[in-house]
C-alpha cells in the first residue's frame, strides 16, 4: 500500500513542464473571538500547476472552505500570500470562477441570463450574438440545451448547479474553484454532475480546485488529492497523486485494481 | 385552458374562485364544491350575519332614542305631547326621527340618494359645458383660461379627488423612501446614524405631519393660484406613509443573500450594476411589502388629513355630513365608511398583484 505514496509517485508526468498557476505561501487565517484569536489555517503551503485538477479533502470545519474563499478573494488573508499566474491576487475576480455549494443563481433571472451576466462582464467587447453563443454553448454542454429561458427557481437543485457550472466555465477563468459543489445533491444526481463537470473540464483543461468531503468524488475528479488536517492550525497533512487515465469513465475507475488502495489511504488519513 | 385560467385568477388574488372553476369543469366535483362553500359561501354568510347584527343593533338604538324622546316630551309637555311625538315617530316624519346609528336599509337608501345626486350633478356639468362652449372658445382665442364648473362636487367626484391625493402621496413616498432606503441600506454606518431619527419620526401622528407641512408650504408657496390645500394634503399623506417603505427598503438592501453578493464580487460588477442587477431585484420582495403597507397607511391617514387640511375628498365629505346633521347624514357617513373600506381593500389587492408580478419566488 505504501507503494502508491512513495515520493517518486508524487509528480504527475504530463504536468511536469507546466508553469505554476496557483501558489499559496505561509497562508494564515485568524478569526478573532471574544476568547482570543481562533487560528483556522496556519503556515499553509500549496502549489498547483496549470491544467491540474486538485481536490482538497478534510473533515467539516477544518478550514478547507476558508482556504477556497481566500483563493477566490472573498475572504481576507491574515498572513502569507496567494499568487495566481505569478501575480498576487487582490480581491475577487472572474479569473477565479467559483461554483458555490448552493447554486447561488439569481432567482429573478433565467438560466441563460444567469450565465449572460458573467459573460457580459468578461467579454464586454464581444457582439451580442457572440455572447449569446458562449452562453448557449456552455448551457448546452451541461445538458440544459432546452432550458435556456426557464427561470432559475423553476429548475431542480441539480439543474441549478448545472447552470452554476456553465456560468463558471463561460467566464473562461484561469482557475475554477469548486466549493463542495455537489454537497447538496442526492448521490445519483451527484454522479451525473461529476460526469458533466469532467466532460467539460476535459475540453477546457482549466486549473481546478475542488473542495469535497466525499472520498470517492475526490479520487474520481482529481489528479491529486490534498488532505487537510483538522483545525485549528489546519495545514496540509498529506497528498496523493491519482494517476488514472483521462478521460475517466466511472466504471473503469471503480474497477481499477489500485482504486481501493487509494480509497483506503484517504479513509485512513481521515479516520486518524 | 382551465389551468391557465386558474393561474390567472390566482395571480390577481381571486383564488377563492378556484374550487368553483374546478368543480364546474367536472374535476372532483364533490370535494371542490365543499371547498367552494368553505372559501366563498361562508365569507358571504359572515357578511349577512354582520348585517343582521347591525340591523338588530340599529333597531335597539332607534327604540331607545325614540323612548327617550317620548319620555322627554311627557315630562316636559305632558301626555298629549308624548302621544303626538309617538305618532310622529311612527309616521316616519323627518322632523322628529331619532338621530342614531342608521340601519342597513337607511344606508342603502343613502347610497341610492348619493348615486342619484351624482347623476344630477353630472348632468348639470355637461349642460354647463355646452352652455359655455362658445364662450370658452372665444376666451381661448383671447388667451384667457376657460370658465370651469364650480358647483358642489358629487360623492363620486370626492372619491376621485381622494384617489388623486393618495396617488400623489404614494408617488412622493415612493420617490423619497426607496432611494433613501437603498442608500441607507448599503452602509452600516448610515443605517446606524439614521436609525434613531427614523424610529422617532415613524410614530408621529398624521395630524402633526399636516401642521408641519402646512408651516413649510405656507412659506414656500406664495402663488395664490396654486391649490395649496391639495399640495399640503398629498405631501402629508406621503410623509406619513413613507416610513414602512423606507424601513423595508433599507432592511431589504442590507440583508441581501450573501451568496448573491459573492457572485457579484466574483464577476467584479461595478457598483451601479451591483445595485441595479443584484441588490435591487434581490430586495424587491421586501420593498414591495413596504409599498403595500405604504398604500394602506396612505389611504387610512388620508381621511384625517383631508378633514383637517380642508381639501376636498372623502375626508371632507364625512366631516361636512357630520356637521350638516340632516336626517340622512349619518347614513351617508356609513356609506362613505364602506366606500373607504372597499377602496382600501382594492388598492391592497392591486398592490399585491403588482408585487406578485415584480418579485421572484424562492424555490
Amino acid at each position: 500500500m505504501n507503494a502508491i505514496v512513495s515520493k517518486e509517485n508524487l509528480h504527475i508526468p504530463h504536468l511536469d513542464k507546466q508553469p505554476e498557476m496557483l501558489v499559496c505561501e505561509e497562508l494564515r487565517k485568524v478569526y478573532p473571538t471574544p476568547k482570543g484569536d481562533y487560528v483556522v489555517l496556519d503556515d499553509l503551503h500549496l502549489s498547483i500547476k496549470k491544467g491540474e485538477f486538485v481536490s482538497i479533502i478534510g473533515h467539516s470545519g477544518c478550514g478547507k472552505s476558508t482556504l477556497l474563499t481566500m483563493i477566490a478573494g472573498l475572504n481576507n488573508l491574515s498572513g502569507g500570500k496567494i499568487q495566481v499566474d505569478q501575480e498576487p491576487i487582490s480581491g475577487a475576480g472572474p479569473d477565479r470562477a467559483v461554483v458555490f455549494q448552493s447554486p447561488s443563481l439569481l432567482p429573478w433571472l433565467t438560466a441563460l441570463q444567469n450565465v449572460m451576466i458573467g459573460v457580459k462582464q468578461v467579454f464586454p467587447h464581444a457582439s451580442k450574438a457572440e455572447k449569446l453563443d458562449i452562453c448557449k454553448y456552455y448551457l448546452d454542454k451541461v445538458g440544459l440545451g432546452n432550458d435556456f429561458d426557464k427561470k432559475a427557481t423553476s429548475l431542480s437543485q441539480g439543474m441549478q448547479q448545472r447552470v452554476g457550472i456553465a456560468r463558471a466555465f463561460a467566464l473562461k477563468p484561469k482557475i475554477l474553484l469548486l466549493d463542495e459543489p455537489f454537497g447538496m445533491l442526492d448521490s445519483l444526481t451527484r454522479g451525473e454532475l461529476q460526469d458533466v463537470l469532467l466532460e467539460i473540464w476535459q475540453k477546457e483543461k482549466i486549473t481546478a480546485v475542488a473542495i469535497t468531503h466525499d472520498v470517492d468524488e475526490s479520487i474520481f475528479l482529481a489528479d491529486r488529492v490534498i488532505m487537510m488536517t483538522s483545525g485549528p492550525y489546519a495545514k496540509i497533512g498529506d497528498e496523493l497523486v491519482i494517476p488514472f487515465e483521462r478521460p475517466r469513465i466511472r466504471k473503469e475507475v471503480l474497477e481499477h485494481p489500485a482504486y481501493y488502495d487509494y480509497r483506503g489511504y484517504l479513509m485512513d488519513f481521515l479516520n486518524h | 385552458m382551465k389551468d391557465k385560467t386558474i393561474k390567472t385568477i390566482k395571480f390577481f388574488g381571486l383564488s377563492f374562485l378556484e374550487p368553483l372553476l374546478r368543480a364546474l369543469s367536472g374535476e372532483e366535483t364533490q370535494k371542490n364544491l365543499a371547498s367552494f362553500i368553505k372559501k366563498t359561501l361562508f365569507p358571504i354568510a359572515s357578511i349577512f350575519l354582520f348585517i343582521l347584527v347591525w340591523h338588530l343593533g340599529a333597531t335597539a338604538l332607534f327604540n331607545k332614542e325614540a323612548e327617550a324622546r317620548i319620555e322627554k316630551a311627557k315630562t316636559e309637555q305632558g301626555e298629549e305631547a308624548a302621544k303626538a311625538m309617538a305618532d310622529c315617530i311612527a309616521s316616519g316624519d323627518v322632523s322628529c326621527q331619532p338621530n342614531t346609528l342608521p340601519s342597513p336599509q337607511q344606508v342603502y337608501q343613502a347610497y341610492i340618494a348619493l348615486w342619484k345626486d351624482h347623476l344630477q350633478i353630472s348632468e348639470k356639468k355637461s349642460d354647463f359645458k355646452e352652455k359655455v362652449a362658445d364662450t370658452n372658445a372665444q376666451r381661448e382665442e383671447q388667451g384667457l383660461s376657460p370658465i370651469t364648473y364650480t358647483g358642489r362636487p358629487s360623492f363620486l367626484d370626492q372619491i376621485g379627488t381622494s384617489l388623486k391625493t393618495v396617488a400623489a402621496g404614494f408617488l412622493l413616498a415612493l420617490f423619497i423612501a426607496v432611494p433613501i432606503g437603498i442608500i441607507i441600506g448599503l452602509s452600516d454606518v448610515l443605517r446606524n446614524s439614521f436609525n434613531w431619527l427614523i424610529q422617532i419620526l415613524k410614530p408621529v401622528s398624521p395630524v402633526v405631519w399636516l401642521l408641519l407641512v402646512f408651516m413649510i408650504v405656507k412659506t414656500v408657496i406664495t402663488d395664490p393660484n396654486m391649490d395649496k390645500s391639495f399640495i399640503i394634503s398629498f405631501i402629508s399623506v406621503g410623509l406619513c406613509a413613507m416610513w414602512a417603505t423606507l424601513v423595508n427598503t433599507s432592511l431589504g438592501v442590507a440583508t441581501v443573500d450573501k451568496d448573491y453578493i459573492n457572485v457579484s464580487k466574483v464577476l467584479k460588477l461595478s457598483i451601479g450594476k451591483q445595485i441595479f442587477k443584484i441588490i435591487l431585484p434581490a430586495s424587491f420582495p421586501l420593498i414591495f411589502t413596504g409599498l403595500r403597507i405604504t398604500v394602506s397607511v396612505a389611504w387610512m391617514v388620508l381621511i384625517a388629513i383631508e378633514l383637517l387640511a380642508q381639501s376636498p375628498g372623502l375626508g371632507s365629505f364625512v366631516w361636512e355630513e357630520f356637521q350638516n346633521g340632516a336626517s340622512d347624514s349619518n347614513a351617508k357617513i356609513i356609506v362613505a365608511m364602506f366606500v373607504i373600506g372597499i377602496i382600501g381593500f382594492l388598492l391592497d389587492r392591486i398592490m399585491l398583484t403588482v408585487q406578485n408580478f415584480m418579485t421572484f419566488s424562492k424555490a
